[in-house]
């Protein structure tokens, strides 16, 4: 077969076209990251964290997550002695500016700190009726926001509340794991801000990574297990009056 | 907001439109059962409501999907449900038995009980209305007995898939809420059951009503034997409605799991008014009590008529409150068990207390419409033709 030149000018927008559409859905250079080597987790150190808020401002900075919703937060919990089935919770916008303080003395005061679960079972991902909510191959639960339709049963589907709707974008919204950051070889933008250390990205296939020397000496849990959703965000010290 | 609410948990998602939508198949899956009582069972008593209960169904069916499309945040890519739909999703699911109860079942259904009108009106009429009635033959214009016969049978087959479809419709609803096991308000193998007989007593409420109003237009007699059958099984469908969510209260209560106490709190003091008074005395004792006796007593022929009249409208209001304590009530507490928030509707917003009415008022537009094109009245049709002349 053999073109002219009147068909190849032809061509010619049109392959300018699916040229643009490739470079489109090329990801950033990240020439030494292969999805399938890593699943990643988070370790959560209940007794590190001192509800400083640093890690939802960071978060809110590197996401612009707009006001009044969150990608991460923090939460402070006063168990009363043994009443460990009602907590005092509290979480004043996030947790972002810190916790003024609240008088409660006795019983047991901590922070918790929280952000999606990235379950590996994850309820949100099975009700997206187009499947714009999605599994990496790496274990990140992430959202394609030019195909969510904005139905919102994700959001009625997650048992934490880690999900809201961008109240400008209309899509679902989320924590990504700063996937953009961790797939360069970065940590998260919460876990860079933590002053004590508290969070700590974990990649759970590797075999180097701390995470499995501290998992084998510790008491860890992740929250609502009973819920079988397969959290990957594992706290240490986690209290039983925690939901 | 009361208490601790996750900080993102303060916002509603589901709003009143998520509200109607339940409402609004429900009144369509109920409506359609009636008509297959006739249909299939050969319930002769309730034939005078036939054709009403199938346009009802119909005018109903349109309207469900809209609430949804104004709910969404990208109303544009709803048909993605369609061409990429996910199948674990259990509402991408529900799309395509929307889609099969429309088009296989409820259109197929009309279509073939009508076709013999269709095709005589289509002789009779002229100029535009000549146009449409030729077009809704669907160019099958063979009205011969044989014809009939095929006809007759392959409405009896259709209406005999559709019971199980129309079972499929509501109780996959229920299946939507039921599923999210994030929500123990929701949470329950019992809810799409709980649903799929609410949705049959609201269609046979909603149905009787429609004969009774459309009666008093036409300046008709009411057939009482009719009534009364309608009745009869509104009244029974309702007993098996309500003892279906007293087994779902009583386990809730005995069970008092992990989130009894806050959604105990929750059904005492914010769905106080739309559950205790409205749901279930108001909307299922009070009308359950008013057909009770009217089995058990004999009473004249216009206390009858009021009673079913009143019963009817308890009963639609009764299960519009149950559909809001579903959705509206799913969202009232925290999944922390820990606080509360409320629901702030709007008037002239878009998921606000006008449009709500609209979607409402809607269906009886298009009822209008194709009750004036498809009269489910023999005597009306041949009156038409009459009037056109047959050339």
């Amino acid at each position: 077969m053999t073109l002219t030149r009147r068909q190849i000018l032809l061509l010619l927008p049109a392959a300018a076209a699916a040229w643009d559409f490739v470079l489109a859905g090329t990801p950033e250079d990240a020439p030494n990251y292969k999805m399938t080597d890593h699943w990643w987790g988070m370790l959560l150190d209940i007794a590190k964290c001192i509800g400083c808020g640093s890690c939802v401002r960071a978060c809110s900075m590197e996401n612009e997550v707009p006001d009044g919703y969150f990608r991460t937060w923090v939460e402070r919990y006063h168990v009363d002695d043994w009443h460990i089935e009602n907590p005092t919770v509290d979480s004043p916008d996030g947790g972002k500016e810190g916790f003024p303080a609240n008088g409660k003395t006795g019983g047991k005061n901590f922070f918790v700190p929280k952000l999606c679960n990235h379950c590996t079972d994850s309820p949100c991902t099975q009700v997206c009726p187009v499947g714009a909510t999605f599994h990496t191959a790496d274990g990140v639960v992430l959202i394609d926001y030019n195909y969510c339709l904005g139905c919102r049963y994700c959001i009625q589907a997650c048992p934490y509340g880690c999900r809201f709707f961008h109240p400008t974008r209309h899509t679902a919204e989320k924590c990504t794991l700063c996937y953009h950051r961790i797939s360069k070889g970065l940590t998260t933008a919460c876990c860079e801000a933590c002053p004590t250390g508290a969070r700590q990205l974990a990649d759970l296939k590797n075999p180097n990574d701390p995470i499995h020397a501290f998992l084998k000496t510790h008491t860890v849990q992740v929250l609502k297990p009973h819920l079988a959703t397969g959290a990957k965000m594992f706290y240490n010290g986690l209290d039983g009056s925690v939901r | 907001m009361e208490g601790f609410m996750y900080p993102n948990e303060v916002e509603l998602q589901w709003s009143v439109l998520i509200v109607l939508y339940p409402f609004l198949t429900g009144l369509v899956a109920g409506a359609f059962i009636l008509a297959s009582l006739e249909r299939v069972f050969r319930v002769e008593a309730v034939k005078p409501t036939y054709r009403l209960a199938l346009l009802t169904a119909l005018a109903f069916l349109i309207v469900a999907p809209l609430p949804l499309q104004l709910h969404l945040g990208h109303p544009e890519r709803s048909l993605e449900m369609y061409l990429t739909p996910h199948r674990a999703s259990a509402m991408a699911m529900f799309g395509f038995v929307y889609l099969w109860y429309l088009m296989a079942v409820l259109l197929l259904e009309i279509w073939l009980d009508y076709r013999r009108d269709i095709v005589l009106l289509a002789q009779s009429s002229t100029g535009l209305k000549r146009v449409m009635y030729r077009a809704l033959t669907l160019g099958s214009a063979n009205i011969s007995a044989g014809a009939l016969r095929v006809d007759d049978r392959a409405g009896w087959i259709i209406t005999l898939i559709g019971i199980p479809s129309a079972f499929m419709l509501h109780g996959y609803v229920g299946f939507i809420f039921g599923s999210v096991k994030a929500n123990p308000w929701w949470s329950t193998p019992l809810m799409p059951v709980v649903f799929l007989f609410s949705a049959m007593v609201s269609g046979i409420a909603l149905v009787l009503l429609m004969y009774m109003v459309t009666s008093a237009i036409r300046r008709r007699a009411i057939d009482m034997n009719c009534l009364d059958t309608i009745a009869k099984y509104l009244f029974y469908t309702f007993v098996i409605d309500f003892s279906l969510e007293m087994l779902d209260l009583i386990h809730r209560i005995y069970e008092a799991d992990e989130s009894f106490r806050s959604l105990d709190f929750m059904v005492h003091s914010r769905l106080f008014l739309s559950q205790i008074v409205l749901q279930i005395f108001v909307g299922t004792l009070t009308p359950l009590t008013l057909l009770a006796l009217t089995q058990l007593v004999q009473f004249a022929e216009q206390v009858r008529k009021r009673i079913y009249a009143a019963a009817a409208i308890l009963t639609m209001i009764g299960i519009f409150a149950m559909r809001w304590n579903v959705v509206i009530g799913g969202q009232l507490f925290s999944k922390s068990f820990l606080g509360y928030t409320t629901y702030k509707m709007g008037f002239v917003t878009k998921e606000g207390m006008l449009p709500a009415i609209v979607l409402l008022i809607l269906p009886f537009a298009i009822l209008y419409l194709l009750i004036k094109i498809l009269p489910p009245w023999q005597e009306e049709t041949a009156a038409m033709i009459e009037a056109d002349g047959i050339d």
